[in-house]
């Protein structure tokens, strides 16, 4: 896919299992407030126009009784409720606790800097390898123990995410400096990366192609250049590119 | 009352003690530091609509700049220029205006009293804001320049930043004391100093606005105080509040203490900063209420559903405060009451606006100049008001927060907001500040060039956020989402400047209408309320002789009188 032609002046396309919700939500939201707004509006300008100063037209005191207002009022109140429990409580609800199996999702430690993603593979033992803020290095940026024997697989890239597509991906976001913010437009996914948490995230990619990591949260002078590649990879491009890294790893 | 205190210039224009002088000094600082800040947005909008291109026309003089080299924006800057810019439009210039300016100039004449009740407090409250504008603006003299960690300052990215952050920290220091000293004495002005007669219910809606606006002042700020303290303590001495272990900034472990949260300072700068948008915007409506009513000519329709209102969304300010932290890694019990408060909060918004809208039905409404501005405020109100609710339901949140959709959000609460009702507010009560009215024709045109500049600005910001744009960014076109629409910035940044040009009929008429506006009588407006019986302009004391109040602010086209409006003081 052509990247940059699918983006325009709304949503750009959404490309996850769990976006829809999230788009479903803006978009009732909105049509409710334009709704609104209109009809407001209409009510507004009516009045500006008939109630106009001019001669032979005076104020009224009182008015006449109407329902109409607390009808209106009531009506809004049941939307709401009804929206944020029949909606936002459980699209809430799945993307922040339902998290995959580990078994069947492709397991990936983001670690923000400035101004850099890096993200962590566990390898083929499926096991990621400590990591220790005094090992860091420009050679190291997560501080892998390389004593550790887990470690020895794990791959690690410089904001370059790959995970093949129609599978979760289990991701735990966390940061060496300051907050930032993990965000995928096409996939719906957002997430602070906070130091000293560990937050866990998932998603699942419904079609492959080459998009953007962007940070949603300012983190320094870097945080407009601190884009990351995401590659969202048929399950044959994965391998080859996975195998590919581990060549690449110091025996 | 009206004894004639002989005093010298300093004491009487400078350091007064008389509630109108604090507030008209107050007034003008503050629409200085609004115009400062606008400007310092007015130049980011050239790095946003061109990027990495020199300025225009001043260009050669910042060849040998080192904050600005050759003219063009470079991040440190954009990103000082956006703190700075949030900081002092929200502290420094909205507040200071509707709460220092207007509720100073205002409170004392609309209950009856001959000044605030601690006039000494009130001075101190304003040369205490004095000295943290000095101190904000002292900071663009530092080597690094000011803050850049944006206006809300999160950590650990403000610990780490220049010494411009430690200014910040010291000049908000200053500006929280000095609302707190302002809102003790709003307080007790308004439950000790009612002229006789006035009970509660006949307080004018504008009075209420700062009552409760005084409350959430006093109860919302010592937090961020206390939250400064730390931050400061975590700059200059070492401590931890807010840095956890094992950070590694620039690939060196950072050599603090450690054990702290990041997330504390949010908590502690929202639970302020969610009450601080209501002391925003509670001022603005009450502003809008007497403007509209006035010129209607008709009571205000549902006075005590809206002071209801009014109590209840300033209760439900203080619990609302985490909406905006959903992407901190919050789980379901927190959001969930989060998502249900900001619901719940929309509630009485919707019936103050509701209520300022049916109170047209059955008017006759006079289209003066202020009266443009008023009604201007509430569809703009409605769009900031409406665009609240999907950032305040989490999921929806998860697409839009941190994008310019939350910009256009509160902006179109604070800027075509706010802000047009503290022009209403100007353009209303400047014959009685000054005894001249204001130019029409320069009014009007300044009114309808805001009006479409401002939504320029504002309304394409849905669009960016629809598209994704993450928010403080210095170059706008960075990514394939965001060059899509760069078009847009263009257009909105020449609305900007447009606007800027269009403040500029507003500054000329301030000033020219001084000298050869029309002469004001002490009621021009044929309004009802306790201000416009004071003589024009208000003597040191204000009333001739103590007013007694024998009805309600609102008694307009009462059947049956000679005229359509009674005052409160007649019997």
């Amino acid at each position: 896919m052509d990247s940059p032609s699918i983006y325009g002046w709304w949503l750009p396309p959404n490309l996850s299992a769990h976006g829809a919700i999230i788009d479903q939500l803006i978009i009732v939201m909105h049509v409710f407030m334009v709704a609104l707004f209109v009809g407001w509006g209409l009510f507004f300008v009516y009045c500006l126009i008939r109630f106009r100063q001019r001669t032979g037209h005076k104020a009224r005191h009182d008015l006449p009784h109407s329902k109409v207002p607390k009808f209106i009022e009531v009506a809004v109140v049941l939307f709401e409720a009804a929206i944020l429990v029949g909606l936002s409580y459980p699209a809430w609800s799945k993307l922040r606790t339902a998290f995959p199996n580990k078994e069947n999702a492709t397991n990936i430690r983001i670690v923000a800097q400035q101004f850099a993603w890096n993200i962590q593979y566990p390898g083929r033992d499926g096991v990621f390898g400590r990591t220790d803020p005094k090992m860091v290095s420009d050679s190291n940026p997560i501080g892998l123990d390389l004593n550790d024997p887990s470690a020895k697989d794990d791959i690690t890239t410089l904001s370059q995410l790959h995970f093949p597509v129609d599978k979760p991906v289990l991701a735990e976001l966390s940061s060496k400096d300051v907050i930032h913010s993990f965000f995928i437009p096409v996939l719906r996914v957002k997430q602070d990366a906070v130091p000293g948490m560990k937050i866990p995230i998932w998603w699942e990619a419904t079609k492959t192609g080459q998009f953007e990591i962007a940070c949603a949260q300012l983190c320094g002078n870097g945080h407009t250049t601190m884009r990351g590649f995401v590659s969202i990879d048929t399950p044959e491009e994965y391998a080859a590119w996975t195998a590919e890294r581990e060549k690449e790893l110091t025996p | 009352m009206s004894e004639h205190h002989e005093l010298g210039f300093i004491r009487k224009y400078v350091f007064s003690v008389d509630h109108k002088v604090i507030g008209i000094q107050y007034a003008i600082t503050g629409l200085l530091f609004l115009l400062f800040g606008f400007c310092l947005m007015m130049i980011m909008r050239w790095q946003l609509a061109y990027p990495g291109e020199a300025l225009p026309l001043v260009a050669s003089w910042l060849e040998h700049s080192n904050k600005m080299p050759g003219g063009v924006m470079g991040p440190d800057l954009y990103n000082a220029f956006g703190a700075m810019h949030g900081t002092i439009m929200v502290f420094l210039g909205v507040v200071p205006l509707a709460v220092g300016g207007f509720g100073n100039y205002l409170v004392p004449l609309q209950i009856g009293a001959p000044d605030m009740a601690f006039p000494k407090l009130n001075a101190a409250s304003y040369w205490s804001y004095f000295v943290g504008g000095v101190i904000m603006l002292g900071s663009f003299f530092l080597p690094e320049g000011p803050a850049q960690s944006g206006w809300t300052s999160y950590p650990p990215l403000s610990n780490l930043a220049g010494t411009g952050q430690t200014f910040w920290l010291v000049g908000m220091i200053y500006l929280v004391a000095s609302s707190l000293l302002g809102s003790v004495n709003f307080l007790v002005t308004i439950i000790q100093l009612r002229a006789k007669g006035l009970s509660f219910f006949r307080m004018p809606f504008f009075v209420w606005a700062q009552f409760v606006t005084a409350f959430l002042l006093l109860l919302a700020f010592p937090p961020l105080q206390a939250a400064a303290v730390f931050q400061l303590m975590d700059r200059v001495v070492g401590t931890s509040f807010f840095l956890p272990s094992g950070l590694v900034v620039g690939g060196t472990p950072l050599a603090v203490a450690g054990g702290g949260n990041p997330i504390l300072w949010q908590h502690l700068f929202w639970f302020l900063a969610h009450p601080e948008v209501y002391v925003l915007i509670l001022p603005a409506i009450g502003l809008v209420t007497e403007v509209i009513v006035n010129n209607t000519r008709k009571p205000l329709y549902g006075y005590k559903t809206m002071v209801y209102s009014l109590l209840f969304l300033g209760f439900m300010s203080f619990v609302v405060w985490a909406h905006h932290m959903f992407m901190t890694g919050m789980g379901t019990t927190m959001s969930n009451f989060f998502q249900a408060t900001t619901m719940i909060i929309s509630i009485p918004s919707v019936i103050l606006l509701s209520c300022l809208i049916i109170t047209l039905w059955g008017g006759s409404i006079r289209y003066t100049l202020p009266m443009h501005f008023a009604l201007a405020f509430l569809p703009m109100f409605a769009i900031g008001g409406l665009t609240g609710l999907p950032l305040g339901l989490a999921a929806a949140d998860i697409y839009l927060h941190d994008t310019y959709y939350v910009i256009g959000h509160f902006h179109y609460v604070v800027a075509p907001g706010t802000l047009f009702a503290l022009f209403a507010g100007i353009y209303h009560w400047y014959p009685k500040a000054t005894g001249r009215m204001m130019n029409q024709v320069l009014g009007k045109l300044h009114f309808w060039i805001s009006f479409l500049a401002i939504n320029g600005i504002f309304m394409p910001m849905f669009i960016q956020g629809f598209a994704g744009v993450s928010r403080r960014l210095a170059i706008p076109n960075f990514y394939a989402h965001s060059e899509a629409v760069q078009g847009t910035n263009v257009f909105m940044s020449i609305s900007a400047w447009i606007l800027g040009a269009a403040q500029l009929l507003f500054i000329i008429n301030f000033f020219m209408s001084m000298k050869t506006g029309k002469k004001a009588t002490d009621n021009p407006w044929d309004a009802t309320t306790l201000e416009w019986a004071t003589p024009t302009p208000p003597p040191h004391g204000n009333f001739l002789q103590e007013p007694v109040v024998h009805r309600g602010p609102y008694e307009y086209s009462v059947p049956g009188k000679a005229t359509d409006y009674i005052p409160q003081q007649v019997s």
